[in-house]
């Protein structure tokens, strides 16, 4: 639907009528509007006098912190870089901020339409997290190596997420595709195991994998606690994501397999010549929403001992002359989520509503 | 193509089809015993024997928070238990107020009003959009940062908040007694459903009941000398009488609700959504008021599609109390995690968090198919 410059004005002209016919049509209705308005605008008032205008800003500034009212934004000026990237070695701190806009451009490029095709979001994803972990490790570019354990903050959580969504995304299909499989056992496996994981809170998967193992487990076949977790995780999301892709599969007419069949297609040629494509444009919605609950729940690891950035943000008011100013801390890092989460969220939705309009 | 070939070919993939699942069976048997093996390698190394004996011994740590009466002496089943309980009255509690509470935001969000409808689509955004965990800290931190008793923020005098937690009015009763009435309720709440009245109706009777109930009882069977109602009171240094919710249970509490109940508001939101609109203006047409229209026609029609995915977050909100770990609420996570460290007997331990969530969940789920195939519209 395209819309001309004249409709557009009309439209808004039609909005304002309405508007005006609901939220002031009554002697209530106007009660109404005006409270909430009112309470809405002292809301924000108050909350833009504590962040912006009464606000310290500069670490410099410290002492000021006690005679204002407003936010004491010194304590993100001093101890930022320690919210971002944890301990990592304080003079290589650009490559954690390269290795962080790699992992973001890389969620912001998935989201242009060129990118929709299993083959380039396939590319675009293992580049993105190569990029990150060559960069963070640093060995083989012949940089300074920093293990890990030296990894924390933001740039921990983009590397937890990307991981878990990178490993999981493959492990998901697999599961879709087992459990819709003719063999009885095969789909047997899948159905349990992801009704099960789908049962136990994440936290319990994931203590699991950093705690229980290491006793299951042959002391060969162990590997790293980080390692282990992510694929942990990445069962979790692959288990839900099975479920998104079920979905989509259940909306395939059966004729087109039979179609396939027909043409002498094998099982695997069916599959990713004919009825993935479909499945994928299918669950693009719902897999952008398991992806942002994925990157809300990667805050849970402070739990199981990772320096994530809640639990950087928790160490950066920690000392003693920092500690009055945890609430400035926290919704610092609230912040950063809610952006990354508001942003990617709006998204999945205006795609839901555009392929409404396309299936029309 | 002749018939050998044909046949050729559906004896080969049938073989294909036998061969990969019993290497699938062969790989997850091997797997199993695998793990059996090293497990009794690593734990003979460690020497712990393995078992669940261990669930006799006395414990000898303390914890945050119990409903019960508690000890460093009770065996582990009993602070396990505890725990439990823990868990299931947060869960619970956190559920029936989310319910309420997604229910009135989702309908401000499907509210026709312009004010209404940003003001709890502001909520929704705010509250759904942080992690969970996240809130729960931030709630935390800031209510112990509240001053002390003597200092404490006060509504009415009747209702305190301050760093020990919050202290209201309660009914003066005992123990016991609390307990009966609880469940009395709970019966109650049952049979309205099995003599299938009305949701909202039926809600509506419980509510007024419980109300009467508990003045009735609180009347006839308060203890010896006590008044009917009980009003926290700063003694010296701290709060007598009333009811004291600590901090954690506060802070999982509030944070769960709030995040839980953004989540139900969009479901009910949905669910009013798909409500046909012929169906509000016949309403309208035949001089029904809003809240006619909303209670007789949008809802009863609504919960059809409402109820599977509110199911869905309740599942959510039961597994989303293991957060209380991070806050120092003594959940059956926080329990488990603390028995495992203190004990070592971490497989039966594990064993036992996983069977107590399966069985929760999946009671959750069973009550939800229920609900659902009796709100379903009977075929004629």
């Amino acid at each position: 639907m395209r819309m001309s410059y004249a409709d557009t004005t009309q439209r808004l002209g039609l909005w304002a009528a309405s508007f005006r016919k609901r939220g002031f049509g009554t002697p209530l209705a106007s009660v109404i509007s005006i409270l909430v308005y009112g309470g809405l605008a002292y809301c924000i008032w108050l909350a833009v006098d504590w962040a912006i205008l009464s606000a310290v800003w500069s670490a410099k500034d410290v002492a000021r912190c006690g005679d204002t009212s407003g936010a004491c934004w010194s304590v993100i000026d001093a101890r930022h870089r320690l919210i971002l990237f944890g301990l990592y070695p304080y003079e290589e701190h650009w490559r954690s901020t390269l290795a962080c806009v790699a992992i973001i451009a890389t969620v912001i490029l998935s989201c242009f339409p060129a990118a929709w095709s299993a083959w380039r979001l396939a590319v675009l994803w293992v580049v993105g997290f190569a990029t990150y972990y060559l960069l963070m490790e640093g060995s083989l570019l012949g940089l300074r190596q920093v293990t890990t354990d030296g990894w924390g903050g933001l740039a921990l959580t983009l590397f937890l997420f990307s991981a878990v969504v990178l490993l999981g995304m493959p492990m998901g299909l697999g599961l879709a595709l087992m459990r819709r499989s003719e063999m009885p056992v095969v789909r047997l496996f899948a159905m349990v195991l992801i009704d099960f994981i789908r049962s136990l809170p994440l936290l319990t998967t994931l203590f699991t994998a950093a705690v229980v193992l290491p006793i299951l487990l042959p002391s060969w076949l162990e590997g790293d606690k980080i390692w282990r977790v992510i694929v942990a995780f990445a069962l979790f999301f692959a288990c839900y994501q099975a479920e998104v892709f079920r979905g989509a599969f259940q909306a395939i007419p059966k004729g087109q397999f039979e179609a396939g069949k027909a043409l002498g297609l094998g099982y695997w040629s069916i599959m990713f010549r004919l009825i993935l494509p479909q499945v994928f444009r299918h669950a693009l919605p719902s897999t952008i929403n398991m992806v942002v609950v994925t990157f809300k729940e990667t805050a849970i690891v402070i739990i199981i001992g990772f320096f994530d950035v809640l639990a950087s943000a928790k160490a950066a008011f920690g000392t003693g002359e920092w500690s009055p100013h945890y609430l400035e801390v926290y919704i610092f890092v609230a912040a950063i989520y809610w952006v990354f989460i508001f942003s990617l969220g709006q998204y999945g939705e205006y795609l839901k509503g555009r392929m409404a309009i396309a299936e029309r | 193509m002749d018939m050998t070939t044909t046949e050729d070919l559906r004896a080969r993939s049938r073989r294909r089809k036998l061969i990969i699942q019993t290497l699938l069976l062969a790989v997850t048997v091997i797997a199993i015993l695998g793990a059996v093996r090293s497990a009794q390698q690593n734990l003979a190394a460690l020497g712990i024997t393995s078992g669940f004996g261990f669930l006799d011994r006395a414990t000898g740590w303390d914890y945050s928070f119990s409903l019960v009466e508690r000890s460093i002496d009770d065996p582990y089943w009993r602070t396990l238990l505890v725990g439990f309980g823990n868990t299931l009255f947060v869960g619970f509690v956190s559920i029936f107020l989310s319910t309420i509470l997604g229910l009135i935001i989702g309908t401000a969000r499907d509210s026709a009003h312009p004010a209404i409808n940003a003001a709890a689509t502001v909520y929704v955004q705010i509250f759904r959009n942080i992690p969970l965990i996240l809130q729960a800290v931030f709630l935390y931190s800031v209510l112990i940062h509240f001053p002390g008793p003597r200092q404490a923020v006060t509504i009415a005098d009747a209702v305190f908040v301050s760093n020990r937690g919050l202290m209201m009015p309660g009914l003066n009763l005992s123990l016991g007694v609390a307990l009966g009435l609880l469940l009395t309720l709970l019966a109650l709440a049952v049979a309205l459903i099995l003599r299938k009245v009305p949701l909202l109706r039926g809600f509506g009777i419980w509510l007024a009941t419980s109300v009467l109930l508990c003045a009735v009882t609180a009347v006839v069977l308060r203890p010896e000398g006590g008044t009917i109602l009980s009003i926290p009171e700063l003694k010296g240094l701290r709060f007598v009488g009333g009811i004291t919710v600590p901090v954690e249970l506060v802070a999982m509490i509030t944070s769960i609700t709030l995040y839980g109940s953004a989540y139900i508001a969009e479901v009910v939101r949905g669910g009013l959504n798909q409500v046909p609109r012929g169906l509000t203006e016949a309403g309208q047409a035949l001089g029904l008021s809003p809240g006619a229209i909303w209670g007789r026609i949008k809802v009863p029609m609504a919960l059809r599609s409402i109820v599977p995915p509110l199911g869905n977050q309740w599942i959510f909100i039961m597994k989303a109390t293991t957060i209380g770990i991070a806050i120092g609420y003594s959940d059956l996570f926080y329990i488990v995690s603390n028995s495992i460290t203190q004990s070592g007997q971490t497989l039966e331990l594990i064993f036992l968090l996983m069977a107590a969530f399966l069985l929760v969940n999946f009671s959750i789920a069973l009550f939800v198919n229920w609900l659902n195939a009796r709100l379903q519209l009977k075929a004629h």
